[in-house]
Order: C-alpha cells, then sequence, then structure tokens
C-alpha cells in the first residue's frame, strides 16, 4: 500500500534520514522502532511531505507523493497523528473533530462522531469542552480521533504511547487492535518495545536515519543483540 | 555526608490537575541520582522546579542550606547549580566554542563588555571543556550542524563551565548509541568524583541508569513511589508495575 | 447631557469602519501570521471604487448595491495580492512578509493616483438619509443612526461565520496551527487566499460605508492603517470581539477628545493603546504570542566572522573612495553620500536591535528624529553651540530608548513592535502638536553647523567620520561579548537565563544602545539639513528603515547598510519619475519574492553555493 524507497531528508543542513526504504502492506501494523533522534518523526513527516525528502520517492497506492502539498497526501488517505498530538487547544472537541473531517473515501473504515464517542467514551463526555481543559490521555484520544474522522486508509501514528499514563498505554492498545480489525492499515513509531509487540505484526528499526532490521517480532526475538544495539529498553 | 540539595513537598498542579504531589528528597554531595519514571510522571515539571522555569504551587527547595524556591533560572545558575535540557538550548547562531565561551562570558561576569572581542575570550577555557567531552575536533563548527547526540555532550560542557556544585541533567543520555550512552554517562560519574559535583538526572535507558547511579528515585503520576539502590528498586514490585513492565524484558535482556 | 450623548452616538457611528476594516486585519493576522501593512490601502481602494460605483448606479438601490459591489471588488483584488504577493513568501523568515505589504502600499498608491487623480472626492450622500433625526433635542445624521443599526449586525454575521460554520472551525485551527490544518486534508493555499479575500472585502466595505461621512483622498490608507493597527493590538490581535470593543472605545474616546482635549486628539488613542499593553501586554482579549510556535521559520543564521583579507580590503577601499571624494565630486554626490551614511548609520542601529537581538521595533525613527529634534532645539532656543547641541542628539536619544523600552522590553513580537509604534506616534504627536516648543509643522529651521564645519567638504568629513564610526562601532559591539549576549537571548532565551544572562536587562541596554545610535544619526541628519520637521518621526520614517533592513538581510551583518546604500541611491534614481512609487513598491517587491533572505544573505547564499560542495563532502 505505501511504498518508502531510499528517501534523504534534511532539517536545514542536517542530514536526518540517509536512503531509507520500507513498505507497509494493506491491513498490516507496522511499528516503527529507534530511540529519539533516530529520525522516526522525521520519516513519519516525510511520508506525509511535512517534510519534503530530497531525493527519493514516497508512492500511496501507486501514486506519488513526492512534491505534493501535505492536503493532498492527506486527500489520498493518509492520515497523520503527530508526536505532540498538536490539537487546536481553542477549539472543543466536537470542533477539533470537525476539523478532521473529509468526505468518505472508497475501501477505507467510515467514521462519524459517534462511532468515535463509542470507542473513546471520555471524549463523548467532553465533547463541548476546549482542548485544553483534556487531560494528556483525552488529548491523545482526541487527536486519533480527529484523524480518523478524515477516513483513512492507513493511518501513521507517531509515538502514540508517549507522555501518557501506563494504564491509558494499555487502552491506547485496544484501541489500535480494534482499529486493524475495522480494516484500517496503520504504522506506528515507538521507543516502547512492549507496545510496539503488543499491537503490531511487524517492526522496522532505524538508527541514524538507517534502516537496521525489518522482520516480525519472533526474529527480532531472536537477535537481542539488534535490540540492545539500537533500542532504548 | 553532607547535603546539597533538600526538596520539601514540592507539588505543581496546572489547572486542577497534579502534575508533581508532595514530593520530597534529598541529594549528598558527591552523590550520582538517577529520578525514573513513565513518560509524564513528572520528571520534567520537577527539574523545572529545581531550576527555577516553573513556580512550584507548594514546597521549598534547599541549596546548601539557602532556600531556592521562587528564584530565577539564572540566580540559581549563580549559586552553582548547572543545567542540561532535555530538547537542547544551545545557540544555533554560534560555534560549538562559542557556546561555551558565552558561558564563560557568563561566569566571569563580563557580558556587558563591549570592548573584548568575544571569541577570544576564554578560548582556552573553553576548549578545555570541550575536550573534556570529547569535542575539541568540533570546536568551529556551527552548532546548527552538530548530530543530536553531539549537541547533549556540547550541553554537559556549557553546564561545567561555571564549575557547579550541583548538576540537573535531564535525559542526557537519549538519542545516543549505546555505547556512547555508557562512555557519557561514565564521564559524568568521573566528573562526579574528581570534582566532588553532585548529580541529579533522569534518564529511560535502565543500562545507564543501573551502571552509574548511587541512589534511584521513582516517579509515578506525580508521586515518589520509592527510593534506593539499584537492586532495591529493580525488585519492587510497584515499580516493576508501573515502569519496567514486570521486569521480564529487562531481566531477559541482563541475563542474555 | 443631550450633547454629550449625541457625542457619543457619533463615536459609535464612527467605529462602524474603523471596526470593519480592524476585523479584517485581525483576520488575515489571525492566519496568515502577516502584519499586513496595506490593509489601510484597501480601505481606500474601498472608498474610490465606491465613489465610481456609486456615480454610475442611481437611487438607494444603487448606492447600497454600489456598497456590496465595492466589499466583493476590493475582496477580488486583496485574493489576486495574496496570490501573486504573499503566496510566494509564506516561508520567508516572520514579519519579512511586511516588507512586501509596503510595497503593496506604494503600489496601489500610484495606481490610485493614475486612476483617479489627485482630487480628493466628495462622497454622496446616501438616499433617503440626508438628514439629521433630534435625539434629546440635539441633532443627529441620520446615516449615522443606520451605521450604528448596522454594526452589531456586521459584527453578529462574522461571529457567527467564525464561530458555528465548518469555515470558521477551519479558520480558528488555522489561527493555531496551520501545518496541521494541512496535514489533516483541508487546502490551506484556498484558505489563505480566501481569507485575505474576506479580510480584503471588509476593508473595502468599510471604505465604501465611511463615503457619506468622509469621502475619498490619496492620504486615506495611511490615515487610517495607525487607527487600525491600534484598534487590533488593543483588542488583542486575531480576536473580533476584543476589535469591537477597541473600535468602539476609540471612537468615543477621539470624539470627546475632539470637543474637550483637541490638542489631545493625534495621541489620544496611542496613549490608550500604551496602557492596555502595559496594563494586558497581549491587548484585551488577546492570547500570549509565542514567537517561533510553529518552528522557525527559514535556515539558522551562521555563526559571524570578522571579514576575511577579501572582505577587509573591500571595506578599506570603500573607505579610501569615501575619504577622497571630495577631491573629485561634485557637490550633489557629496550630499548624496551624506544622505546615505546617515541612512545607513540609523538603519544599522534598527538591524542592531533587530537582527542581533530579534526585537522588531516599528518605531525607531522616534530615536533618528528624537536625536535630531533634541540637537534642533538647544540650538533654537537657546542658541547652544553646535558641538554641544550635536552631542545631545545621541544622549538625548538614548535616554528616550530607555524610557519608552522601560515599557517595551517585557513585551515580545507583535506586540512590542505594536508597543514602539505607539510611542513613536506619541513623539510625533508631541513634536507635530506642541507648538510652542516644536513649531509644528514648519519645523525647526535655520539650525546650521559650526563655522569650522560650514562648508560641504568640511561637513562631508564630520559625517564620514562619525557615521562610517558609528557602523563601525555598532559592528564591534556585535563581536564583543555584549553583542553575543544579546544574540544569546535571541537563539534560545531559555538556555541564556539558564546560563546567568538576564535576557530583558542585556535587550533593554541594547535598546538604548540603538537608540542613541540613531539619535547620532539624527544629530547628523539635523545640521547637514539646517532644518527638522516632523515628518523625520513619522510611521514612514520607521519604516522606511525597517523596510532598508530587511532588504538588506536581517541575518547577515552588513544587511542594515548595503540596504540603505541600495535604497538612497534607488529613490534618487527613482523619484525623478512621475509614478516613482510604482515601480519602487514592484521593486520592493520583486526582491522580496526573488531575494528572500535580503540583498547580501541571498548574495552570500549564491556564494556558497558556487563555492559548491566541499563542505558537504568534508562531513
Amino acid at each position: 500500500m505505501l511504498n518508502v524507497n531510499d528517501i534523504h531528508s534534511y532539517y536545514g543542513k542536517a542530514h536526518i534520514l540517509g536512503g531509507l526504504s520500507f513498505d507497509v502492506p494493506r491491513g498490516e501494523v507496522v511499528a516503527l522502532l529507534g530511540r529519539n533522534g533516530a529520525g522516526k518523526s522525521t520519516t513519519m513527516k516525510s511520508v506525509m511531505q511535512l517534510v519534503r525528502p530530497r531525493q527519493g520517492s514516497v508512492s500511496f497506492q501507486g501514486q506519488e507523493l513526492i512534491g505534493k502539498p501535505a492536503f493532498r497526501v492527506a486527500k489520498a488517505g493518509l492520515g497523520y497523528v503527530p508526536e505532540d498530538r498538536r490539537i487546536f487547544t481553542d477549539l472543543t472537541v466536537l470542533e477539533n473533530l470537525e476539523v478532521g473531517r473529509q468526505p468518505p473515501r472508497d475501501g477505507a473504515p467510515e467514521w462519524t462522531m459517534e462511532q468515535l464517542f463509542e470507542i473513546f467514551p471520555n471524549l463523548a463526555e467532553r465533547r463541548t469542552n476546549r482542548g485544553k481543559h483534556l487531560s494528556g490521555g483525552e488529548q491523545q484520544m482526541l487527536t486519533i480521533g480527529r484523524t480518523l474522522m478524515g477516513n483513512p486508509l492507513l493511518l501513521l501514528l507517531d509515538e502514540p504511547s508517549e507522555g501518557i499514563a501506563p494504564v491509558i498505554v494499555e487502552e491506547m492498545a485496544e484501541t489500535i487492535l480494534k482499529l486493524k480489525s475495522e480494516g484500517l492499515t496503520v504504522m506506528i513509531s515507538e521507543q516502547n518495545l512492549h507496545f510496539a509487540r503488543a499491537v503490531a505484526d511487524r517492526a522496522i528499526i532505524i538508527e541514524g536515519g538507517e534502516k537496521k532490521f525489518d522482520g516480525s517480532f519472533t526474529e527480532l526475538e531472536a537477535h537481542p543483540e539488534i535490540r540492545d544495539a539500537y533500542l532504548s529498553v | 555526608m553532607t547535603e546539597i540539595l533538600r526538596v520539601e513537598h514540592l507539588k505543581k498542579s496546572y489547572d486542577g490537575f497534579l502534575a508533581v504531589n508532595d514530593v520530597s528528597f534529598s541529594v549528598a554531595k558527591g552523590e550520582l541520582k538517577a529520578l525514573i519514571g513513565p513518560n509524564g510522571a513528572g520528571k520534567s515539571t520537577c527539574f523545572n522546579m529545581l531550576m527555577g522555569q516553573l513556580k512550584p504551587t507548594a514546597g521549598t527547595v534547599w541549596l546548601d542550606g539557602k532556600k531556592i524556591t521562587g528564584l530565577r533560572p539564572r540566580e540559581i545558575w549563580r549559586r552553582g547549580v548547572g543545567r542540561t535540557f532535555q530538547i537542547t538550548g544551545t545557540y544555533p547562531s554560534m560555534t560549538v566554542i562559542e557556546n561555551v565561551q558565552m558561558a564563560l562570558m557568563s561566569h566571569h561576569r563580563k557580558l556587558y563588555a563591549i570592548a573584548p572581542r568575544a571569541w577570544r575570550l576564554y578560548r582556552d577555557e573553553a576548549f578545555e571543556f570541550l575536550k573534556t567531552v570529547e569535542m575539541e575536533d568540533q570546536a568551529d563548527r556551527p552548532c546548527s550542524v552538530l548530530a543530536y547526540g553531539d549537541l547533549k555532550r556540547l550541553e554537559l560542557a556549557i553546564a561545567l563551565c561555571h564549575r557547579p556544585r550541583l548538576l540537573l541533567m535531564d535525559e542526557p543520555t537519549a538519542g545516543m548509541a549505546s555505547s556512547a550512552r555508557i562512555a557519557l554517562m561514565q564521564l559524568v560519574a568521573d566528573i562526579v568524583r574528581d570534582q566532588g559535583v553532585s548529580v541529579l538526572f533522569t534518564e529511560h535507558d535502565m543500562d545507564v541508569v543501573f551502571a552509574h547511579s548511587h541512589h534511584i528515585m521513582v516517579l509515578n503520576r506525580g508521586e515518589l513511589i520509592t527510593e534506593g539502590s539499584a537492586e532495591e528498586v529493580r525488585n519492587d514490585a510497584r515499580v516493576q508495575e508501573v515502569y519496567l513492565g514486570g521486569g521480564t524484558l529487562f531481566a531477559e535482556a541482563r541475563n542474555a | 447631557m443631550a450633547f454629550f450623548f449625541a457625542q457619543f452616538l457619533t463615536g459609535l457611528a464612527n467605529a462602524a469602519a474603523l471596526f470593519l476594516v480592524a476585523s479584517g486585519l485581525s483576520l488575515i493576522f489571525g492566519v496568515t501570521r502577516i502584519v499586513n501593512f496595506a490593509h489601510g490601502s484597501f480601505y481606500m481602494l474601498g472608498a474610490f471604487v465606491g465613489v465610481t460605483l456609486m456615480e454610475v448606479l442611481p437611487g438607494a438601490v444603487g448606492f447600497w448595491g454600489a456598497i456590496i459591489l465595492t466589499g466583493l471588488a476590493v475582496g477580488a483584488i486583496g485574493a489576486f495580492v495574496e496570490m501573486v504577493v504573499l503566496r510566494p513568501i509564506y516561508r520567508a523568515p516572520e514579519l519579512f512578509q511586511l516588507v512586501a505589504t509596503f510595497g503593496v502600499i506604494l503600489v496601489i498608491q500610484d495606481l490610485a493616483l493614475m486612476i483617479w487623480g489627485a482630487e480628493d472626492r466628495l462622497g454622496p450622500r446616501a438616499p433617503g438619509l440626508r438628514g439629521v433625526w433630534r435625539i434629546f433635542g440635539e441633532p443627529v445624521p441620520k446615516y449615522d443612526i443606520i451605521l450604528i443599526a448596522i454594526t452589531p449586525f456586521i459584527l453578529f454575521a462574522l461571529w457567527y461565520l467564525i464561530t458555528r460554520t465548518r469555515v470558521g472551525v477551519l479558520v480558528r485551527a488555522a489561527t493555531q496551527d496551520r501545518e496541521m490544518v494541512g496535514a489533516l486534508g483541508v487546502n490551506q493555499a484556498w484558505l489563505f487566499t480566501g481569507v485575505f479575500a474576506l479580510g480584503s472585502a471588509l476593508a473595502g466595505w468599510g471604505g465604501a460605508l465611511q463615503l457619506p461621512k468622509g469621502g475619498a483622498d490619496l492620504l486615506m490608507d495611511f490615515n487610517i492603517i495607525g487607527a487600525v493597527f491600534v484598534v487590533v493590538v488593543i483588542g488583542g490581535m486575531g480576536s473580533l470581539p476584543g476589535a469591537f470593543i477597541a473600535a468602539v472605545l476609540i471612537s468615543v474616546l477621539s470624539v470627546f477628545g475632539v470637543t474637550y482635549l483637541p490638542q489631545s486628539t493625534l495621541v489620544l488613542m496611542f496613549v490608550v493603546m500604551a496602557i492596555v499593553l502595559i496594563v494586558r501586554p497581549y491587548g484585551l482579549l488577546g492570547r500570549e504570542e509565542v514567537a517561533g510556535e510553529h518552528g522557525q521559520a527559514g535556515a539558522p543564521e551562521t555563526p559571524i566572522r570578522p571579514y576575511g583579507r577579501v572582505g577587509k580590503m573591500l571595506v578599506a577601499g570603500l573607505l579610501a573612495l569615501l575619504a577622497t571624494l571630495p577631491l573629485f565630486a561634485e557637490q550633489f554626490v557629496l550630499t548624496l553620500t551624506v544622505d546615505m551614511i546617515v541612512f545607513a548609520l540609523f538603519a544599522a542601529s534598527l538591524h542592531f536591535i533587530l537582527g542581533t537581538g530579534g526585537l522588531v521595533s516599528f518605531g525607531h525613527a522616534a530615536f533618528f528624529g528624537g536625536g535630531a529634534y533634541a540637537a534642533a532645539l538647544l540650538v533654537f532656543h537657546t542658541d547652544t553651540r553646535m558641538e554641544l547641541a550635536f552631542l545631545f542628539a545621541p544622549f538625548a536619544a538614548g535616554l528616550l530608548a530607555l524610557g519608552i523600552g522601560w515599557f517595551c522590553i517585557r513585551l515580545t513580537g507583535v506586540y512590542f513592535a505594536m508597543l514602539t509604534l505607539a510611542f513613536s506616534q506619541l513623539v510625533w504627536s508631541l513634536a507635530f502638536q506642541w507648538r510652542d516648543v516644536t513649531r509644528g509643522d514648519d519645523g525647526l529651521v535655520n539650525i546650521w553647523p559650526a563655522d569650522w564645519l560650514n562648508s560641504p567638504s568640511a561637513y562631508y568629513y564630520f559625517t564620514l567620520a562619525l557615521g562610517v564610526g558609528g557602523i563601525l562601532f555598532l559592528r564591534h559591539v556585535i563581536h564583543a561579548p555584549f553583542g553575543y549576549a544579546l544574540r544569546a537571548g535571541r537563539d534560545s532565551p531559555r538556555q541564556a537565563e539558564a546560563t546567568g544572562i538576564d535576557v530583558k536587562r542585556i535587550q533593554y541596554a541594547a535598546f538604548a544602545l540603538a537608540g542613541a545610535m540613531a539619535g547620532l544619526a539624527g544629530g547628523i541628519f539635523v545640521f547637514s539639513k539646517g532644518s527638522v520637521f516632523p515628518t523625520e518621526l513619522e510611521i514612514g520614517a520607521s519604516f522606511d528603515a525597517l523596510i532598508v533592513v530587511f532588504l538588506g538581510g536581517v541575518k547577515t551583518l552588513a544587511g542594515g547598510v548595503v540596504g540603505a546604500g541600495f535604497m538612497t541611491l534607488v529613490e534618487d534614481w527613482l523619484t525623478r519619475l512621475e509614478y516613482w512609487r510604482l515601480l519602487l513598491g514592484l521593486l520592493i517587491i520583486a526582491v522580496v519574492i526573488i531575494a528572500p533572505e535580503g540583498i547580501v544573505g541571498s548574495l552570500r547564499s549564491l556564494c556558497t553555493q558556487i563555492r559548491g560542495s566541499e563542505s558537504e563532502v568534508s562531513k
């Protein structure tokens, strides 16, 4: 579904991604692992074209994304949930969801606000509250819900377990599994190996903007030295 | 051992949310102490209150027996507390060595001088600090092109500039390769031993924490849940539950 | 009491147009973060287009139809400007767009002059609303009552649009985080164009609605822009209810001001703004502006270096040329060079606080003009010796900067800029209205240098020594610890504070130094011209310096000086032409689009590119 081929991305002069390639097949949950500064967020942003790769290719269902504005990438069916949540703090929960709303899309699960409130009952209770008055966990739910309102085919979740209470992390894992069962393809970036193993079918490990491992968690288990070298567990 | 930092009943709430709830601890002279806990447990909030970036809702911080609660960051720095940040805060428009020189100029109270050329001031001294963190070969590169791990080391050099009594380090090794992490913390441990500095740091890498800290405190949802040696903390059931995740993975990794 | 009430109604009626224009500006700023100085030009266009349409369309339907059409037309012009001028430069450094909007002002001024001529137009009376109604016995124009009645509907319509519609939700979301809105599938480019068009249309409606009260003339753009910014800042940038409250406050206060305190008219609103900002640093209903909240635009600045051999030789060559100039050049060349050096020093002092300090001041002319006036007043009233009066210029300007800076330094970003603007207006209105002392717009004349400097070449050398000396001094300070500390506070205030630097105090000192150096430029200026007028303190004078600094390149040390030299030469050449504003405006816009890092910055980037990838390879 998503093919990333040899992308190089920069922040100013700093070379963050040096020729990264990977695939995300339809229906899978793929975890992008690596420590702080390994290039996980930059990878996500490079797929979304929030960071423009200087070379390489990002193709989604055969459509080249590089050079397109971010809104076109979103329209193509990619839903992006940023690491730092970036909810609209002055807007209510309902309004935040409204910003994300897009017309239904062929082949993608379709979401209404009411369906989202079933998955995230906490949000339902707080639908007229402003974003800034939500707790960290609720904000995390809202940012996912907002992106789901765009009825994406592929969901990019940047560090969903970051900065939220452990109990919520468990809920988050359940949510991701539920989304998968709805037929959504998901790519998460994570530092938390437990979490990744709980939700993902496959692990991609990057370090210094380069891929170091790509395979199942069983294979990863068989190579503890890889885990020790590239993950901060 | 003499106490250098003492924290009593520290509390911080945002809009009714208790980020830090009644935290008390102390750091002794020459001690290397770790503060660990899950993301969002309140570690950075704690640090920001110790260094004056945030005002505590309640509680007191004592440095060497003097109350420093409510002082501004620069005043606390002048009293001999150095700090590194989780997200590095260097000056991108200066070179690596100029970043260190800037701190030295501040330390030597030359900030308002308009006669000397800044890049000539304390260059040798700055170079020595860069050597301690093994950054001397990058001295004249623009700071904006440094790799993340190098920025962290630069920050350490800057924090050492005024020969602090206490060093607060927020995730000092995040974003570094495994070997570099150990090396950096070894460096910090050496500094602690040689100069009698006390260090309080937060960290996610348990190898680093267990290998180098004398004492470990665990923070969860704004509360200190335990404090003790590496062994005690590792075997604490609550810590395993909220942070170490049942310990299975760490046990495996360590036994392997 | 009845008179009082009637006055109050007049104020409310005046608030209508002001609110319309201000709400447009506020919307545009909220979403695009562009401080649109050309907004007054859209107001002026509204007035002229409105007059033209009203002449064509007959009757009451024609009158109101013309007003509606005017808004649509001006909105379309706004959309065009946004797409052609602003779209290419959204990614340029913060506030750089300001310069482009200034180019737009110049272009629109000359286009209006070409189309409608220099004559003021009287606005037609609204059909059926010519007379007055008596309220408690006092006559109140019918049209005023209609305006008062309309305004709440406009506020309500805007409020409904912003709070109750999807477009409004998107606009508010984009105000907070436009990149995220884009990532959620919303085409921000069109959202921006739409908001800019709506904002311009509101300004156009404002211009058309006030026609029966004010008419149309070519000075409207500048006359309203000050008031509009005051309203938006008092209300809080981006807040519509805030803009409404502030528009009413300002309009009502100025009506009473005219009646009871006529000498206060020019300064009243700026005093109100200063008081509001000192009490509430983000306006009545505004929220805190975090500078660079969504990532600093543009590449980080490169470390500063003293000039290498080539650079030093270039500077030495230039100095040698300047030093020998009187031997062969004609007198007008000397005069032009003096102007250029004065302007370069003025620009360098602004560049010091803006580039190195990161503080964008909109009112730097207060110190240039302040210095000039300080010296001139001493000479004029006390016959002080020229040498002494001259020294007083930088001293007084420095003191003035200490006073103004005490209030301003605590603010950041746009609010800092606006408060400096307010204070400079205050200084300007003092010079303009305190006729007993300053002789108002007659200016202070016969301010000539001492005998030993009273030949063109003597004064030229005097200028060369002090002007170039001042520029070199500022350059030296930038390379000194003080300059470094200032830069540290700009780069990372958190790190600076955490390593013992009192950022605000450093900035305060730098602000005073910049003021004193601008005052020095003013001192040189006043004795070279022999006179000083309030124009030297106008907003326009502050903006000239700003434009020059941005054109030269904020992120380069030579930016201000090179920009000033460039601008003096270009203006000297262009002003001989009839439609020079048009050409200058187009030139400014072209430079902004082609060279977003400024002249020096873009040249440097070009050099780096030509020198090739050696640094990349060595990594």
